[in-house]
């Protein structure tokens, strides 16, 4: 494996650069395996296209979007402040997240703390590199013909309107895209959001990534696409439930393309 | 003359009474907290236009959506002949406007005649798809007693309505055709359907009869469109007319945003602010804020109009995640508990004065903290409802009241909340190793 570039916004400013973008690698794609394996994912398509971008590394914290969702106002406020002044220490004006809820709130409740920058979505990003011709994937690559179905994501799809960009991506891989029957604006939640990834769900007769998972096993595909990393997790656990894991795999959009241009 | 009178005093208190009963709802709206709703004002005429007028999000669902807009259509086209209705029954005469309008009446009337047909073909398929069919949707537990109740009895009262325009016309129609209707002239009406069912069905009814059964339907159809009237402030079929402000008002942000708490940024800038004295007493008018949601009265104004303006169709609590896997929470409920509980305030202040307290709060007595757990914040519940209600705005601040207030939540987000304080992030990693993923293999 190439060695990965992977600068800090310290180390470019002391070399008196600055990058087009900042990556906002988030909490789940800095700690979580599964998550991490996303984040080079990512790294690999930056580097590749050769883009000049940064990650914030160690300075970097939790967006608060948990506590926010939570109901912990105070808590949200304190990190959103404390994030805002790194960012505009850094005079960040771009960031690219992999994760639809750092994307949420940065892009829409930072402003009114007076963090304002251009948020844009990692499949958002990827788009416009092979848009640019930037990034090709022969042929289609290793997914060509392969059954994707996609999970949206309720904080990229329904919170933010993102519907387009990661299926333009999986039309990119040559692949046959199989919708799930609710898709789009009436996807079903993994299961995941606000907060509900940190704690047991509440008592009832099934579990709602389970009920995701059986829409998913329905199409028939070979690979769940995801472009959350607590929606992989939860797919993941889904899959794992009805012992499917040799039979269908859940990877982020990220991975795919990374994947299929060699990476 | 009697009749007249009769008439104008039913139409003095049938608009009276319908009128002290929106102030009643008007002031308890206006018991929630201020939200700036009136930007963009293009922007919100065309949602309204979409979703109230052209019931947009309806169409999800074309079958229902279809024979609703019938319902509507026959409802709304039907007022028209109110206005004849009234200028009659004020001045004593009869089919006021046949002979000014000629052809454009007869069409008119015909027109209503078919919307009315259709209407009440909607209104047994509705009937019949809540009683005998038992949609899960319209069957769940929050309906029992009186809200399915509500939903039967205004569909029954729309087909007696129909009924009694079909025995207004019908009747009228025979007595025409033999030159003995109180409209001059003779032959047919020309109506669509009652010239085809008057002759069928009351043709050989005595002109006595006759008479009467055209009184019957003319009274009976301006008795039910007062009583309607008066019904709907108390029901969920008052959205036929909130639809329309409270899809004006809707929330043009995106969906994922959640609104930022000035009183808690005040309070964080101080916290955060190095040169802050922190013992700067607070302003001594600043009334003693509460964080977050415990009662109807610190919801938003638009949650209340929301709260009044759910239709009950549930179609919110059938796209729920958390419904659907057997939880507790449904949206629907949410919304139901918010206006039986905005009423019962509203009520309590009118009597007792402001400080009413009844001792009882939405949140504990009303809604669940169960509930309002199980939420995942997807969304579903506000794209899905067909008149654009937020249910995860009145959640996310109950949750608020919750945390902030009283510091009650399920044990795993304490320690989520704490770690984030303590390392920043929502488990236990040490921000120290933020970066380590770039090394690992
Ligand atoms: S936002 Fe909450 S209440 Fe609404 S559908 Fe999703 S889980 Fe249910
Ligand atoms: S909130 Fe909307 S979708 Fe839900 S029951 Fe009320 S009207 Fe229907």
């Amino acid at each position: 494996m190439s060695v990965l570039k992977v600068p800090t916004m310290a180390e470019m400013m002391a070399q008196g650069e600055t990058p087009d973008i900042l990556f906002w690698v988030g909490c789940s794609g800095s700690f979580d395996d599964r998550a991490k394996k996303i984040t080079k994912a990512v790294v690999k398509i930056l580097n590749k296209c050769d883009v000049k971008f940064a990650v914030l590394g160690t300075e970097e914290s939790c967006t608060g979007d948990p506590a926010k969702r939570a109901g912990n106002e105070f808590t949200f406020q304190m990190q959103a402040m404390m994030n805002i002044q790194v960012l505009d220490g850094y005079e960040v004006k771009k960031i690219v997240t992999a994760c639809p809820h750092c994307f949420n709130t940065l892009k829409n409740e930072y402003p009114e703390l007076g963090g304002n920058y251009e948020v844009i979505h990692h499949t958002q990003l990827i788009q416009g590199l092979i848009n640019d011709g930037k990034l090709s994937i022969e042929g289609g690559g290793t997914y060509k013909g392969k059954k994707i179905t996609f999970h949206d994501p309720c904080y990229l799809g329904r919170a933010n309107d993102v519907y387009e960009a990661p299926r333009a991506l999986i039309e990119k891989l040559d692949a046959e895209l199989i919708e799930m029957k609710r898709c789009k604006t009436n996807g079903l939640c993994c299961g995941a959001g606000g907060a509900q990834m940190f704690k047991e769900a509440e008592k009832g007769n099934k579990e709602i990534n389970v009920e995701r998972t059986e829409d998913a096993l329905e199409t028939s595909a070979e690979i769940i696409a995801t472009g959350c990393p607590f929606c992989n997790t939860m797919m993941t656990d889904g899959v794992k439930n009805f012992n499917k894991e040799n039979e269908i795999q859940v990877l982020d959009v990220a991975e795919l393309i990374a994947n299929a241009a060699d990476l | 003359m009697l009749a007249i009178i009769v008439f104008a005093v039913l139409t003095i208190v049938g608009f009276g009474f319908f009128g002290w009963n929106i102030s009643k709802v008007r002031s308890n709206i206006l018991l929630g907290k201020e939200v700036k709703r009136n930007d963009q004002k293009g922007e919100r005429w065309r949602i309204m236009t979409l979703v109230a007028l052209g019931q947009k999000k309806m169409f999800a669902r074309p079958i229902p959506a279809l024979l609703h807009l019938c319902l509507y259509a026959a409802f709304v086209i039907t007022q028209i002949e109110l206005i004849e209705i009234i200028a009659d029954g004020l001045t004593g005469n009869h089919r006021m406007f046949h002979d000014a309008l000629g052809g454009f009446y007869t069409f008119m009337v015909s027109f209503i005649e078919i919307l009315s047909v259709l209407a009440f073909v909607a209104t047994v398929f509705f009937l019949s798809r809540r009683n005998l069919l038992k949609l899960p949707r319209l069957n769940m537990k929050e309906l029992a007693g009186w809200p399915k109740q509500d939903a039967n009895l205004i569909l029954i009262a729309e087909i007696i309505l129909i009924c009694f325009i079909f025995m207004m016309n019908g009747a009228d129609e025979v007595l025409y055709s033999q030159g003995k209707s109180h409209l001059a002239g003779e032959g047919s009406l020309g109506f669509s359907i009652s010239s085809l069912i008057g002759p069928a069905i009351f043709g050989s009814v005595s002109e006595h009869g006759l008479h009467l059964i055209e009184r019957m339907g003319w009274w009976g159809h301006i008795a039910m469109v007062f009583g309607f009237l008066n019904y709907l402030p108390y029901s969920k079929h008052f959205h036929i007319v909130l639809a329309f402000p409270n899809t004006w008002y809707s929330n043009l942000e995106k969906k994922g945003k959640f609104n930022n708490m000035e009183s808690v940024t005040a309070e964080v800038k101080l916290m955060m602010d190095p040169n802050a004295d922190p013992y700067a007493a607070a302003p001594a008018d600043a009334a003693p804020q509460r964080f977050g949601a415990k009662d109807v009265t610190d919801l938003t104004w638009k949650n209340l109009l929301d709260a009044y303006t759910c239709t009950e169709c549930g179609r919110c609590t059938s796209s729920c995640p958390a419904n659907q896997t057997g939880k507790l929470l449904s949206p629907r409920k949410i919304m139901m508990d918010t206006r039986d509980r905005l009423v019962e305030v509203g009520e309590g202040i009118r009597k007792n004065g402001k400080d009413f307290n009844d001792g009882k709060s939405l949140i504990g007595d009303y809604i669940s903290e169960e509930e309002i757990w199980a939420c995942t914040s997807c969304n579903a519940c506000v794209q899905e409802c067909p008149v654009n209600i937020d249910p995860l705005s009145i959640i996310v601040d109950l949750r608020r009241y919750l945390v902030m207030e009283e510091s009650k939540m399920p044990s795993e987000l304490t320690g989520m909340l704490t770690n984030i304080e303590n390392n920043g992030a929502p488990w236990q990693f040490s921000p120290a190793d933020r970066l380590n993923w770039k090394d690992e293999a």
